[in-house]
């Protein structure tokens, strides 16, 4: 027995490593038909970490002061070596973020990986994704520019809407009666402490509800129930080395649109930095036009199709939360007897494309100031938003399917 | 009652009982220590004494002219009215949600057409009713992204709610209610004081 074997030896009798690698790695069987949607999970997990460290050295040199804020982000931009980089790294990184998480969830709409017996690695999923906004938003305001500032203050008093305790709910979250110094400090410790922890925590539960139950494929066919004499599944193939390999090459191509975006585009157009972002917040005056980071955009759309209803602004509040809450309830509303949209019939496919036209509409809605002509789409596109939701265990039931092979088909 | 197990017998209705004392008791410990911590969200004594009242020097506020002072972190806008705005100001009353100011926004002394205390001076919280944002000032008559019959007033670039020159919002916009009027009192001519009433009002 080697040194090497022995140091494992007693480790292992101490702490179960090769048992951990083994379970999520070396003997963990994924299906051998991943195609280009499998990349976005694990790219979700790079992004996660590029945040925190990035994150990390930020807090080095920022200061979550209302007098001071502004000016020490300017500093890291200017005076902090490489500080430039790191910002950029940590913006770029928010907005890419929500690229990766959104086509991460796209594939499960597509192939049905949330559908049973997946329901709680979707669920966690999603409280991840409400995790990622509340993280996003928390930290838009922390550069105190004007659009952190009447961002926050437009989002803050959404909580005001809610009937009798909206006004003290609100106060509450600012730490007073105005966006201030006490809210952005409040803010830098739920952005910097609160919400990594939930962050991290939700991942690691995500991962090891994945891993219990395996990770389904193109085909949405289980590949459990074809095993071999070892019991291993006969289209399973072990993580690493397959997937390790196949994710780098993934990594590859995506730190060089990274990379683009950071070294060529960091603003993105407007996109990923508002402009208005680069002006010291400004308690006094509104910026021209306000509208949130492109990610929000689909809810701040349905938020403002829906017009106030007995002088209060809850319901577009309510709805707006309502497109989130209904998400939760996917793995319940499909009945269709089949996962992938390959086996799947015309009408889940019209579905599903008139929802991800509805949704990329009522994003590029919710970058527009509000006209008539603009609020009619985002109702029409709201509606279609729901239906999708709301119709589910009707279309999903009377449609035509087609029947899913015995085993994978590569 | 009690329960043969491993044979040895458990008293199961004890054991059931103690576990939810224990529950219980550590439950309430939990909420206990959550008070405090959920109370210190809540704004510091020393956001609370920023709400002292604020005096306005109005003698160089001009006719037609608005001024912005920061009162407990927000803007209030102190207008003077000209004559002609005042005139204008009467007339669209059935475009209003709330023209006669029934909806407590506003000091009892202010509830009335002008909604102020001297009918040039309009003092308003320049917070828009909607979701917080500040209104600009429009008072162009007929401005040409607002429409012919604009008779001058405050638009809120966030939502596009639109409200009167004293601060009353219309029909069919996305803020509820009218603009707040925060209590005031003139302490000369030329002397306002923002945030306390006047006494006896």
């Amino acid at each position: 027995m080697s040194a090497l074997q022995k140091m494992m030896g007693w480790i292992d009798d101490r702490f179960p490593l090769t048992a951990t690698y083994k379970a999520h790695l070396s003997e963990y069987y994924a299906p051998k038909n991943f195609n280009f949607w499998y990349f976005f999970g694990s790219l979700a997990l790079l992004v996660l970490v590029i945040q925190i460290v990035t994150g990390i050295f930020l807090t080095m040199n920022y200061k979550p002061d209302a007098e001071l804020a502004f000016t020490s982000v300017e500093y890291i931009m200017r005076d902090v070596d490489w500080g430039w980089l790191i910002r950029y790294m940590h913006s770029t990184g928010a907005s890419m973020f929500f690229v990766v998480v959104y086509l991460h969830m796209f594939r499960g709409l597509m192939y049905g990986s949330y559908r049973k017996p997946r329901e709680l690695i979707w669920i966690f999923g999603v409280l991840i994704y409400l995790a990622l906004m509340a993280e996003a938003f928390l930290g838009y305001l922390l550069p105190w520019g004007q659009m952190s500032f009447w961002g926050a203050q437009v989002i803050v008093n959404l909580f005001a809407a809610v009937p009798f305790i909206g006004e003290d709910l609100s106060i509450w979250i600012r730490g007073d009666y105005v966006i201030s110094d006490a809210t952005l400090n409040r803010f830098f410790a739920f952005h910097v402490i609160a919400l990594p922890l939930v962050l991290i925590a939700l991942v690691a539960v995500h991962l090891v509800a994945l891993h219990e139950v395996g990770s389904n494929n193109p085909d949405g066919v289980e590949i459990k129930k074809k095993k071999d004499a070892n019991g291993i599944p006969l289209d399973g193939i072990p993580f690493h080395p397959y997937y390790t390999v196949k994710d780098i090459v993934g990594v590859i191509v995506f730190l060089m649109v990274f990379s683009a975006i950071l070294f060529f585009a960091p603003e993105m157009g407007g996109y990923f930095l508002e402009a208005a972002n680069f002006v010291p917040a400004d308690p006094l005056k509104t910026p021209e036009h306000i509208a949130p980071l492109w990610y929000f955009t689909p809810f701040y759309a349905i938020l403002r199709a829906v017009p106030p209803l007995f002088g209060s602004q809850f319901p577009g509040v309510v709805a707006m939360g309502l497109s989130i809450v209904f998400l939760f309830f996917l793995p319940w509303l499909d009945r269709s007897k089949v996962k992938s949209i390959r086996y799947r019939g015309p009408i889940y496919k019209i579905m599903l494309a008139l929802f991800i036209v509805s949704f990329i509409g009522l994003g590029y809605l919710g970058l527009l100031p509000s006209t008539p002509v603009a609020t009619i789409f985002a109702q029409v596109f709201s509606v279609i938003y729901f239906l999708f939701f709301l119709l589910m265990p009707w279309y999903t039931s009377i449609d035509k399917t087609k029947p899913e092979p015995e085993r994978v088909t590569g | 009652m009690s329960q043969e197990v491993d044979g040895q017998k458990v008293d199961t209705r004890k054991r059931k009982f103690l576990i939810a004392a224990t529950s219980a008791v550590g439950g309430v410990a939990v909420a206990g220590v959550a008070v405090p911590l959920v109370m210190s969200m809540l704004p510091s004594a020393r956001a609370k004494a920023a709400g002292a009242p604020v005096e306005v020097d109005i003698s160089k506020v001009e006719p037609g002219m608005l001024l912005t002072v920061e009162w407990r972190g927000k803007p209030v806008w102190i207008v003077n009215r000209t004559p002609d705005m005042l005139e204008l100001m009467a007339k669209h009353d059935d475009q209003l949600a709330d023209p006669k100011s029934d909806m407590p926004q506003q000091p009892d002394y202010c509830k009335n057409a002008n909604r102020s205390i001297k009918p040039e001076f309009l003092v308003a919280v320049g917070i828009c009713t909607h979701l917080g944002c500040s209104p600009t000032y429009r008072k162009e008559v007929g401005a040409a992204d607002l429409g012919a019959d604009w008779p001058g007033g405050f638009f809120c670039p966030c939502h596009g709610s639109r409200f009167d020159l004293a601060a009353r919002v219309y029909k069919g916009v996305p803020a509820p209610t009218n603009l707040v009027i925060p209590p005031h009192q003139y302490l000369s001519d030329a002397k306002l004081l923002i945030g306390v009433d006047a006494k006896g009002a």
